[in-house]
Formats: C-alpha cells, sequence, structure tokens
C-alpha cells in the first residue's frame, strides 16, 4: 500500500516538522521506496526466530548509584535561548 | 438506575537512589533550580544513558513485592511526545516488555481481604518541572530540569475497582509496601507518588466496559478520592439524561474541586514507541532474582495478621502498629525483651506514638532503644513502678538517655507497695479530705476515686495503686461502723 500525502502529513505533525507541499510529495514516495526495501524481508521465513532488541552482544550495563559533580547552573543554561531566575524561559505552557 | 464504577490507577513513584537513572546528577529535593544536571539529562547531541544498577533492583524489589511475574529479559523503550520538560523529546521508558507482569496488590476491605490485579511494574526516567509563572500578563513559563531523569517506578493497576473507598484502600496499601520494602520515599509533597486514574461506568452485571475518562495531575490521596467521586457522579449525570460519555482525558483542579478537559481520546497521542537502542538488554539471573526475592520484607498485611494470630492483639491494635514499619520493628525488638505483646503494644500506641505524634518526627528519631524501654515496660508490668512513675521514667530516660533502673534507683521512684509504708499516708488524706469522706460514707461510692487520687498526688505517683485502695476501703468501712 502506497504511502499517502496524509500520511506523511501526520508523521510530520507527530515530529512537529513544517513541510511544503513539494516536500509533502516527495517525502511520500521516498518513504514509499523504503518500505517496499524493508517490505522484502518478508519474505524471509521468520518462524521460530526471536525478535532482536538490539544488535550489540552485551548485556547488563550497568552503573553503581553513586552521585557525582553536576554542570554549573551558568553552563547548564548556556545554550538556552532564553532564561530567566535560573530557568529555561520557554513560550508559556497551556495545558 | 444505578451504574458500577470501575477504575484503574496509574501510580508512579521517584526510588530511593542517589544518582539519576542515566547519570551520576543527584536527585535530592529541592535544590536550586538547574543545579543538578549535565549533558545526559540535559539531552545534549551524543550523551549516551547508562543505567543504575541500584534504581533496576528497586523497581524489581517492588515488581516482586506485587507479586509479578519477571521478565527475565528486558529492554526500554522510547516514548515520543513534545513538552517543555522532556529535554530529550522523548522518555526512555518500558513498553513492550516491562519489568515485571501479572501481579496483585492485597489489601483489606470491607472486613476481609481483596486482590487488586497488577497490570505492570516497570522502570523510566522522571520528567523536568514546568513553572507556570502566575504574575499577570506573563507569556512564558519557567522550567527546572532538576527533576529530568530521576528514576520513577510505574505501577499499572488493573480495572479491579468499584468504588472510591477500594481505591482509597489501593492507594495506601501500595503506598505502605512502597515505603516498607524501601522503594521510594512516597513524600507527596514533593512529588515523589503520584497517581493517575481511568474511570468509567457500566450498568450493573454487564460485562463490557463503558467509556474511559483518564485524570491526571492528582498529586494526593485525598485528590485522587475527591476527583473520583466528582468523576463518578459526572458520568452518572450524563447518562442518566441520555447522555454518552467521550473517550477523553481530564486535568484534575484540585483548588476548584472539578476537572476540565485535557484532549479527546480522537486526537490521542501517538507516541511511537521503539526499541532504545542507546541501552542494551538487561537479564536477570536466577541468583540475582533469589537476592532481591529475599530482601522483599514481609508486608504491613502478613504482619497485622501474624500480630494478631500470634502475639494476641486486637485487630485495631495490630493495624497501627503495622501502619509503619519502623514501628512494627520497634514493637518486635521490645518483644524480644519482654514477651507481653499486649502491655508492650499499650506503651507504644499511649506513650511513644503520642511523643512522635507530638514532636511529628519518625520512631528512627526516638531516643529510647527498644530493648531499654522493654525494661521500663517490664519494671511497670511487674509493679516494681506504677504506671504513672513510669511514664515520668520515661520522659527523663528520653532527657538524659539514661535506663530505667538507674534512674529508678536516682529518683526514688520505686513503687511504695509496703502497707507500713502507705497506711500513714492514707490516715493523712481521711484527715485532709473530709468532704470526699463524707461523700462516700453517705453512699456516693465514686468519692473512692478522689481519695485515692489524692493518695496518688502525696505519693508523687509512687504508692502501689491495689494496694491503697484496699487500706482506703478498710479504713472506711471501719470509719462506716464507727457511729
Amino acid at each position: 500500500m502506497p504511502i499517502t500525502r496524509e500520511q506523511v502529513e501526520y508523521v510530520a505533525h507527530l515530529s512537529r516538522l513544517k513541510l511544503s507541499e513539494e516536500e509533502k510529495d516527495r517525502f511520500a514516495r521516498q518513504l514509499d521506496a523504503i518500505l517496499q526495501a524493508v517490505e522484502k524481508l518478508n519474505e524471509l521465513d521468520t518462524d521460530g526466530v526471536e525478535p532482536l532488541v538490539h544488535v550489540a552482544p552485551r548485556r547488563n550495563v550497568f552503573r553503581e548509584d553513586a552521585a557525582g559533580e553536576s554542570l554549573p547552573r551558568e553552563e547548564a543554561l548556556r545554550n538556552a535561548p532564553e532564561q530567566s531566575e535560573g530557568c529555561f524561559k520557554v513560550p508559556r505552557i497551556i495545558e | 438506575m444505578r451504574y458500577e464504577a470501575v477504575i484503574g490507577l496509574e501510580t508512579h513513584a521517584e526510588l530511593l537512589t542517589e544518582s539519576k537513572l542515566w547519570c551520576r546528577c543527584g536527585t535530592r529535593f529541592g535544590e536550586p533550580p538547574n543545579t543538578q544536571t549535565c549533558p545526559v539529562c540535559l539531552g545534549m547531541p551524543g550523551v549516551l544513558p547508562v543505567l543504575n544498577k541500584r534504581a533496576f533492583e528497586l523497581a524489581l524489589k517492588a515488581a516482586l513485592a506485587l507479586h509479578c511475574v519477571i521478565n527475565r529479559e528486558t529492554f526500554f523503550d522510547r516514548k515520543n511526545y513534545y513538552y517543555p520538560d522532556l529535554p530529550k523529546n522523548y522518555q526512555v521508558s518500558q513498553n513492550y516488555c516491562n519489568l515485571g507482569r501479572d501481579g496483585y496488590l492485597e489489601m483489606s476491605a470491607d472486613g476481609g481481604i481483596r486482590r487488586v490485579g497488577i497490570w505492570n511494574v516497570h522502570l523510566e526516567e522522571d520528567a523536568g518541572k514546568n513553572i507556570h509563572v502566575e504574575s499577570p500578563g506573563a507569556d512564558y513559563s519557567l522550567v527546572d530540569l532538576n527533576r529530568a531523569g530521576v528514576p520513577l517506578l510505574e505501577v499499572v493497576s488493573a480495572p479491579d475497582m468499584h468504588s472510591v473507598e477500594e481505591a482509597e484502600a489501593f492507594m495506601h496499601t501500595l503506598r505502605r509496601l512502597l515505603l516498607y520494602c524501601e522503594v521510594s520515599d512516597c513524600k507527596m509533597q514533593e512529588g515523589s507518588l503520584r497517581f493517575e486514574a481511568s474511570v468509567s461506568l457500566r450498568r450493573p452485571g454487564e460485562e463490557k466496559l463503558g467509556s474511559r475518562v483518564e485524570i491526571k495531575n492528582l498529586n494526593s490521596i485525598k485528590a485522587v478520592t475527591r476527583c473520583l467521586a466528582y468523576e463518578i457522579e459526572r458520568q452518572s449525570r450524563l447518562l442518566r439524561e441520555g447522555g454518552a460519555v467521550e473517550m477523553e482525558t481530564r486535568l484534575w483542579d484540585e483548588a476548584g474541586g472539578r476537572s476540565e478537559r485535557m484532549r479527546s481520546k480522537e486526537r490521542a497521542q501517538d507516541y511511537r514507541y521503539f526499541p532504545e537502542p542507546d541501552l542494551v538488554p538487561f537479564v536477570v539471573d536466577e541468583g540475582w532474582l533469589e537476592r532481591v526475592q529475599a530482601e522483599v520484607p514481609e508486608l504491613s498485611l502478613g504482619r497485622r495478621r501474624r500480630f494478631v494470630r500470634d502475639h494476641g492483639l486486637s485487630e485495631y491494635d495490630a493495624r497501627v502498629l503495622t501502619e509503619e514499619r519502623a514501628v512494627a520493628d520497634y514493637f518486635e525488638a521490645c518483644l524480644a525483651a519482654h514477651n507481653e505483646p499486649k502491655s508492650v503494644a499499650n506503651w507504644i500506641m499511649n506513650e511513644v506514638l503520642a511523643i512522635l505524634n507530638e514532636r511529628k518526627v519518625s520512631i528512627a528519631e526516638f531516643e529510647v532503644p527498644p530493648q531499654r524501654f522493654a525494661e521500663l515496660i517490664e519494671a511497670a508490668d511487674k509493679g516494681k513502678v506504677t504506671a504513672a512513675a513510669a511514664r515520668e521514667i520515661l520522659g527523663k530516660m528520653i532527657e538524659t538517655g539514661k535506663n530505667a533502673a538507674t534512674l529508678i534507683e536516682e529518683t526514688g521512684a520505686e513503687t511504695i507497695g509496703q502497707e507500713e509504708d502507705l497506711a500513714p499516708i492514707v490516715e493523712q488524706v481521711l484527715a485532709e479530705a473530709r468532704k470526699a469522706v463524707q461523700d462516700y460514707l453517705g453512699g456516693k461510692k465514686k468519692a473512692i476515686g478522689a481519695l485515692l487520687g489524692q493518695v496518688m498526688r502525696l505519693t508523687g505517683g509512687k504508692a502501689d495503686p491495689k494496694l491503697a485502695r484496699e487500706i482506703l476501703l478498710n479504713r472506711l468501712e471501719e470509719m462506716a461502723r464507727q457511729p
């Protein structure tokens, strides 16, 4: 089933992306091609094969629970476009 | 037409760790904004999370305490959504393979034991805190990311509850369980324990569930109970008036005592979950599982039943003493030194808990260790000191840190239990309290209380009350016989 423009618009909205009309058409075509390529995998018989969660063979990578240094606040806020009272300043949040 | 409520609860509890879930930033509450952050919890490009082992173990312990099936190989997923308190634009949580599933919580309800199903227990990261600026005309909000990345336990119940009371019992029981297991401090005023409720109504006997309404922003058990009562009433009214309940998410306004629509389910969020590629899977082997299982303590309900069965306590006493694990531990430590459960229970409930309550501290801060407290109770039980004197001595034990025997000796608090010592005091009272004596002889038998009180006062509470009463009654009888 080909990818529709509506699906592209939906996914763009979820990702808060603004796309031009030309981009919507182009991405629909490209996504379609990608999904067709992936679809090819369905030709394989995967009965009895466990889904792969991670490609790395390692398990249980932990750290011990010990608190260390945090960034100085000025450092933490340095990339913020705006700041106030030691906080990140963002457009008013309306629930 | 009466409707049956169907209630499910999602509980979030911050885990008791020193550091965050993926980085070494601290988790202390109330620090100045944005002083406990680093590139990892700020969501800077290129950083990698490393799981806090303690957080994983605490979540495992909670899952075991809730009788869950443990997924022995588990992994994390990304939950994608945009909100200013979520710096990565996704929350690392568990969706496809939760640490625990299909468990239950036992609680007491209607004089019996009820089991509420637990659908799943999993581990995730907390978000930061949005600060809504109150000043008029302010067109911005502030974000503090100290809490971003704090380890959070999520417990999802089955929709097994049918009344506000059941939901309330569930929340209290779950809170006690988390406290008993020492996985969370459950301080609701600090946001360590938070709830989300889902409610639907259906006609009694019907299998199918009605349209479900979810309610967020519930920061206390009281808020949940108020909101559930409000929501059940709101939906009942809608249905009675021939309307339909719409599937939606509502926000509880605690100050206003009402809920408001947040979003309808038609615009339900699509979180596009997928396995977190930055973390490898986690495997719990047999040895580890057994170790953590062994750390799950006897829970409040089991302990309560045991206190009734083995120690012969009343249901009420057992409930009060098992409310907090540390108090139950203290009680049992006292019993180890002086095995008189009823007496020890009374002393703890009437004296210790009253003192703690007045000082608003926990039993961990109580100065008298159980062994020493038991010695004092034993002295009182054996009549070495009177109850009144023992209470005085307890006060001095707290002040001075000395033991009961020393203080009894030092203050001469020993009970006056010999007739020749008490008789003169009784005579003095009879001579002074003429009115009470007249009352008694005139038939007001209650006046004995006033006379006994005088004896106790004169002896500083040290008179053996039984003996004092006996001598008083004998003397009064003699007086009655005399013309």
